[in-house]
């Protein structure tokens, strides 16, 4: 036990021997300013297993893993590794304990080489020179012992996310660890990518490394899980194995509510087709030859993995992506016509027809951060009478109907003058929300609305949801979370590969038959 | 007696408390504006005389409208660099077509006007080159800016070839220049009303809005319907017409069309929107602070001008100053976010 990280690689009987705990965290509490994000938790991992980490967001796994990785440092609690007390100084340190992570964000640098960014920061030298030939040797052998196809001399920039995700493990994987963290790294993976991740995930748990695997995917889990920790609100809720992780229990554990209470029942009223899209093909064929409908007083899903082009179909009918062929009409208007070249899309056109797209990525495309909840609101709507005349901004009804729009909502804290970014993730969603209800909308696009909400928002979301559709709006759905797909819409789509897989009615949705288009070239193998 | 131990330290905490509640919400230009007027208050004898009050007021009025151009361009994440280029062709070509106007034989208030609008055209000229470049063609605003400064430089050599123009009519200096109204010069009643006019369009205006919502997100602004390409574009025509105003205005004082003025104008411009807390980054800053940045390193000048410190000297403070000045708000970022709740 005097070198343990050395002793793990070598196919030492004791390493393998699956059941050994590894690493233990008694009590563990963080308290940054203002909140407790850590409350005793417990915790432990052992060798050759891989111990899910699941809640909602905000829950406390991150907070977690970083303490375990070396970034911050805990406020109480003891942490064991290998039985013995420690305490972490900084993340090189907890390297050199054997503790090493992969976090959602890459650290490579996109213009050096492979063999570089291994390397990074722990470079081989001979007196004051790089010693170079070492530095290519060592790499060889780290990524031929992972099996990786990559060449060591590729520059980074020129890889695939899988690809690059190989390089941040094989760079987590050189330093020899016997603990290794996950921070839901399949985020931005396509589904083919992801089946090469858990293969991979497989063969370090077989090292007899225990691995840490944060996520708050129900599908995952069952995929490559082998005990599940459940955290809500920074306490430690429950620990199972993976046998007994039924969707209906996860969601139960991470959300303190049985699944009726999250979902609302939505009234269908399927009224005149709002948009029909017709064997659309956009740039780069992410979506091909798709044909979809939606109607007025309906909520219809577009279920698929992220990179199944569910989200560009959604972003195409707003006019942010690049079309190839097919042709889409929108409330009895054609507003795409590849063939007889007709293009009225865009997003100043289709916000005045009526269609109104919210994009998932609430930071990057959705709101103004450094702005207040007033002008997040008005801003897609300031050219309306009733926020502007020919010249200047009528700022008194600004406040007014901005003001309504919050307490329908029902924003937490409910002032309108503070900035953005002083506001929760679930918040801040219910603002990207509201900013749809200024104007008269016949259609709307949410793109994954839920993620990284708490529940309660996901609630007052889905609420808001049921309002629009009773009202007579329609409603399509892009989404990612199953849960979602199967007690919310009332009839979806399944994409797969830019290509559309299945129409599912309301009776027919069921786990089984949306994850079967989901993975669906898994199945047949 | 455990009662005064506790709470002494609370007052102390209180202070302090608030000091950085200033500090967070106002930036460090008040502090800044404290220490000077202090500082030049005990060295300097004359600093507070009425006499040299207006003469900092109105040194400040063409520095006040170029950093409130500055800001708009700011606003938007961009930055304009050839506003010192915009004064010295500004100033070439209105002298130029005042002085052939008015020696063709027409009226004086007629050449003046002809004058005026010739510089105020090839002014705003220059933004919308800077604007289509950035806009249409997605140059960054610091190449595009700085390629047009050199650009715009040698044309206004080349017009002059580096000799000052003179023979304008009197009227124009002695109304624009040096003209008084109600005891103030003309000069800084033109600036007032220009700064209540981009304190209007910058809050009460959609197009103000705009360029908040731009510099703050661009994507975001797009999805959201609005022409980001437009009022990119509008942004530095606004930045070079505002400018271009100070410019004439100068030119008036100068009394003389010079090709070789206003070179310290983009520093300085940009000193001021950064004293006033605009953000390098785009989407914040407000129009008074600016205002009092460009005041406050008009007034610094002043006193060291008062304290015989030599003008080279002067650009090592204003550059120091520059440097603390965004520090001080790297600190206050960190302590905005510490302060958060």
């Amino acid at each position: 036990m005097a070198e343990p990280s050395a002793a793990v690689l070598e196919d030492s009987p004791e390493a393998n021997a699956s059941g050994d705990t590894l690493l233990s965290l008694e009590n563990l509490s963080k308290q940054f300013p203002g909140t407790l994000a850590l409350d005793r938790v417990n915790f432990d991992v052992r060798a050759g297993e891989v111990h899910v980490l699941f809640g909602e967001n905000g829950a406390g796994k991150s907070t977690l893993i970083q303490i375990v990785a070396g970034v911050h440092r805990p406020s109480g609690g003891t942490i064991h590794l290998h039985g013995k007390p420690i305490n972490i100084h900084s993340v090189h340190h907890a390297r050199q304990l054997g503790v090493s992570a992969v976090f959602q964000e890459f650290s490579l640098v996109p213009h050096l080489t492979v063999e570089e960014n291994l390397f990074l920061g722990d470079e081989l030298t001979r007196g004051p020179i790089l010693n170079k030939r070492a530095l290519a040797r060592q790499a060889r052998e780290t990524l031929d012992r992972l099996g990786f196809p990559l060449r060591p001399r590729d520059q980074v920039m020129y890889l695939s996310r899988a690809e690059q995700q190989m390089v941040e493990i094989a760079k987590a994987f050189r330093t020899r660890p016997t603990i290794m963290i996950f921070d839901e790294p399949t985020a931005s993976l396509t589904e083919r990518e992801t089946d090469r991740l858990f293969s991979l995930i497989e063969q370090i748990k077989a090292e007899g490394i225990g691995i840490i695997y944060i996520t708050h995917r129900m599908n995952e889990i069952k995929r490559i899980g082998d005990r599940i920790t459940v955290l809500r609100d920074g306490v430690h809720i429950d620990t199972i194995p993976v046998e007994e992780a039924t969707d209906q229990k996860l969601v139960e554990l991470m959300t303190g509510r049985v699944i009726e209470q999250i979902f609302p029942d939505i009234k269908r009223n399927p009224a005149e087709t709002m948009l029909e899209v017709e064997n659309l093909v956009t740039a780069k064929h992410f979506v091909n030859d798709v044909s979809i409908n939606v109607r007025r007083g309906e909520v219809v899903g577009l279920a698929g993995l992220v990179g199944s082009g569910k989200s560009d179909l959604g972003r195409a009918c707003f006019g942010l992506e690049r079309i190839m062929g097919g042709r889409i009409t929108f409330d009895g208007d054609v507003v795409y016509d590849r063939a007889k070249h007709v293009n009225k899309l865009g997003p100043r056109r289709m916000l005045d027809r009526g269609l109104y797209y919210l994009p998932s990525d609430r930071r990057q495309e959705g709101l103004v951060m450094m702005q207040n909840v007033r002008e997040n609101v008005a801003l897609p709507s300031l050219g309306l009478g009733k926020f502007s005349n020919r010249l200047f901004l009528r700022r008194a009804n600004e406040r007014r109907v901005v003001r309504d729009i919050a307490q329908k909502l029902d924003l937490m804290p409910l002032n309108i003058e503070r900035d953005l970014e002083h506001f929760s993730g679930g918040n801040q969603q219910k603002v990207l929300v509201g900013k749809s209800l200024v104007r008269d909308v016949k259609l709307f696009v949410f793109d994954e609305p839920t993620v990284g909400v708490d529940v309660g928002a996901r609630v007052a979301i889905y609420e808001f949801i049921r309002d629009l559709c009773e009202a007579g709006a329609g409603v399509l759905l892009i989404s990612s979370d199953l849960p979602e797909i199967l007690h919310l819409v009332h009839r979806t789509y399944v994409m797969y590969r830019g290509e559309l897989r299945a129409e599912l009615d309301q009776s027919e949705i069921s786990e089984e038959s949306v994850l079967h288009h989901f993975f669906e070239k898994e199945d047949e193998a | 007696m455990a009662d005064t131990a506790q709470r002494h330290p609370t007052a102390l905490e209180r202070a302090e408390y608030f000091a950085t509640l200033i500090f967070v919400r106002a930036g460090v230009l008040p502090w800044f504006l404290l220490v000077a007027i202090i500082v030049f208050a005990i060295t300097t004898d004359n600093f507070f005389s009425e006499r040299n009050l207006m003469q900092v007021a109105r040194q400040s009025t063409y520095l006040i409208m170029v950093s409130m151009g500055q800001m708009v361009v700011l606003l938007t994440a961009g930055l304009d660099l050839s506003v010192g280029v915009m004064f010295a062709l500004v100033s070439v070509i209105t002298s130029m077509t005042m002085v052939g106007v008015w020696d063709g034989g027409a009226a004086t208030t007629g050449a003046i006007l002809i004058g005026c609008l010739a510089g105020f055209g090839a002014g705003t000229g220059i933004g919308m080159v800077n604007g289509i470049g950035v806009a249409v063609f997605r140059v960054p605003p610091f190449m595009m800016t700085l390629a047009m400064s050199s650009i715009v430089f040698g044309i206004a050599l080349m017009i002059t070839g580096g000799t000052p123009i003179y023979g304008m009519p009197d009227n124009f200096a002695n109304v624009l220049g040096y003209g008084k109204g109600i005891g103030v010069p003309i000069p800084i009643w033109i600036t007032i009303g220009f700064i209540i006019l981009m304190y209007v369009f910058l809050n009460w205006t959609r197009m103000g809005r705009y360029l908040y919502a731009l510099g703050g997100n661009l994507k975001a602004s797009q999805l959201s319907g609005i022409s980001t390409r437009f009022y990119l574009f509008m942004a530095y025509v606004v930045t070079a017409g505002i400018t271009t105003i100070g410019a004439i205005m100068l030119t008036a004082r100068l009394e003389s069309g010079e090709g070789n003025i206003g070179k310290e104008y983009p520093l300085l411009s940009i000193a001021a929107c950064v004293i006033g807390g605009v953000s390098l980054f785009g989407g914040t800053g407000r129009l008074p602070n600016v205002v009092l940045g460009a005041i406050f390193i008009i007034l610094v000048q002043n006193g060291m001008n008062l304290l015989r410190i030599s003008s080279y000297m002067q650009l090592v403070v204003i550059g120091i100053l520059l440097i603390l000045a965004v520090i001080a708000d790297n600190y206050r970022q960190k302590l905005l976010l510490m302060l958060r709740d």
